[in-house]
């Protein structure tokens, strides 16, 4: 409810009239949960701008991957985390099988819930995608046939680069691929993948 | 009997005008139904829809005009940018860019001639190559100063001498005032644009700059500027001018406004880009809309302001 608000109030018309975002390929976005969207990621703006992709009646069942260790750092920062974006939590350290991302990544799917990914990591400074770490690839095997979403974000780290807190207006592309099923061995499923978000970033 | 202000009476005619063209161009339709007019028709029903704007942010008030011409630097300054090659160093000018935006606004609301006059060309002038300099990245720098510059001077300075305009009082004992002049300016600068692509369209041999602008003729300049000489004349109720002085007036903003559009095209040509965005469907961005208005705009105001006030 919370995060409905926060959407429709703030974060649409600022990514819209602020921002600006041009939108291709809406007809790409599933009807259906779950899927996994992964794009490359270079600002904080990402993962609002990939949620707003979506209907508000959606939003709760699409849950961004994020670093517990930055957006669950504190009781305050873990709150808003995880009621404005509904973040899944992904711990770097001290991993025990029940928080191992992996599983908490397939928990989700098979409940029905989408995720969204930065199979890169950790935001770049926008001037090119960084290769994908495998932690994708694990998912994948874990949850074969799953759906994948290719999306690129251009701009973005324009208007909010790391280490910046005011965002500035420039237009922003949001390019959404067709969904695709990737399998095979590790490296082919995270070179796949690597190669549909690239592709985008050329179109 | 109501009386009608000069601000009704142009509004009743740009009313009038629209009126033809739609029913023009619906006859167009029945008279060849074999050819494509969506580009024609998309344009004229976006005329509809900034006239509307326009004249809603005129009849609402001061500060409703206000309010929409900053939105229009902001948008300006915003398609603009999204086109330069901008620095990740550059992030914290860029915001001091789009702040001058409210602030020069405010000194055009409040007539504070003294700073509405310096505080781009002046102020922001120093203070953004200095904010640059800051986050301690030289290479590129004059490059960003340049770019920036010049954007907050064309589409904030420029433009918002249309918010100044619109607050000058009466002219002596005459029915013009700012809001008229503002008027007189706007029509004026949109219709030299619409005469000069009609006379261009239809006359149009010798090209002025091909290597920059394909489309502008002297056939489409001259034509322009003697049509838009001619309403001026007929227009000059909303202004202070004699009609020698409204013909002269209005053909001069045809020429500077004609500067305004062949530099924007170099701006586009240089970035390879046709428009600058799709907010005005058949028009393109903001900024291919308002190209002559920045720079119509601040030589009218000063010879307004110089010699008449």
């Amino acid at each position: 409810m919370l995060q409905a608000i926060f959407f429709s109030l703030f974060v649409r018309p600022f990514l819209t009239f602020f921002v600006g975002l041009r939108i291709a390929g809406a007809e790409n976005l599933p009807k259906t949960d779950p899927f996994v969207m992964i794009a490359n990621h270079t600002s904080h703006l990402d993962a609002l701008t990939l949620l707003s992709l979506f209907p508000l009646s959606r939003l709760r069942n699409v849950r961004p991957c994020a670093a517990a260790d930055y957006f669950e750092s504190t009781k305050m920062v873990s709150w808003v985390s995880h009621t404005f974006l509904n973040i899944l939590g992904i711990r770097r350290t001290n991993i025990t099988r029940e928080t191992h991302p992996v599983f908490l990544m397939k928990a989700c799917l098979s409940r029905g819930e989408s995720l969204i990914l930065f199979p890169e990591g950790t935001r770049g400074s926008g001037e090119e995608i960084s290769s994908f770490k495998t932690g994708i690839a694990h998912l994948i095997e874990e949850a074969p046939g799953i759906q994948i979403l290719p999306v690129f974000l251009k701009n973005l780290n324009r208007s909010l680069p790391k280490g910046e807190f005011i965002p500035i207006p420039v237009f922003c592309d949001v390019r959404i691929g067709a969904p695709m099923t990737v399998q095979g061995s590790r490296q082919k499923i995270v070179r796949s993948l690597e190669e549909a978000v690239k592709a985008l970033a050329e179109g | 009997m109501i009386e009608l202000t000069p601000v009704h009476k142009v509004g009743l005619g740009v009313l009038g005008l629209l009126l033809i063209s739609s029913a023009g161009t619906a006859l167009l339709m029945k008279a060849k139904p074999g050819s494509d007019f969506s580009e024609l028709s998309s344009r004229i029903r976006a005329w509809w829809v900034m006239a509307g704007v326009f004249f809603g942010a005129i009849f609402a008030g001061r500060i409703a005009s206000l309010v929409l011409l900053a939105l229009m630097s902001f948008w300006a300054l915003k398609e603009y940018l999204t086109l330069l090659k901008t620095r990740r160093a550059d992030h914290r000018a860029l915001v001091w860019a789009f702040l001058s935006i409210p602030i020069q606004y405010y000194w055009a609301g409040s007539l504070w001639y003294g700073m509405f006059i310096i505080f781009i060309p002046v102020y922001m002038s120093l203070w953004l190559p200095m904010r640059l300099v800051l986050a301690g990245e030289a290479k590129g720098f004059l490059a960003s100063a340049a770019e920036i510059q010049w954007g907050v001077m064309a589409f904030v300075f420029g433009l918002s001498h249309l918010g100044y305009l619109i607050g000058m009082p009466a002219v002596g004992s005459l029915n013009a005032n700012g809001q008229s002049l503002l008027l007189f300016l706007v029509f004026i600068t949109e219709m030299s644009d619409v005469f000069q692509f009609v006379w261009g369209k239809t006359l149009g041999k010798h090209k002025i700059i091909p290597t920059v602008s394909p489309n502008k003729t002297w056939e489409g300049l001259v034509g322009g500027i003697t049509s838009v000489g001619i309403c001026g004349v007929f227009l000059r109720f909303l202004t202070p001018f004699s009609a020698v002085e409204s013909f002269i007036v209005a053909a001069s903003i045809a020429i500077v406004g004609f500067f305004g559009g062949a530099t924007m095209s170099a701006i586009k040509r240089d970035f390879g880009v046709k428009d600058f965005g799709s907010i005005i469907p058949g028009h393109g961005g903001m900024l291919d809309r308002v190209d002559s208005l920045c720079y119509a705009a601040p030589v009218f105001f000063h010879y307004v302001y110089y010699v008449h006030y």
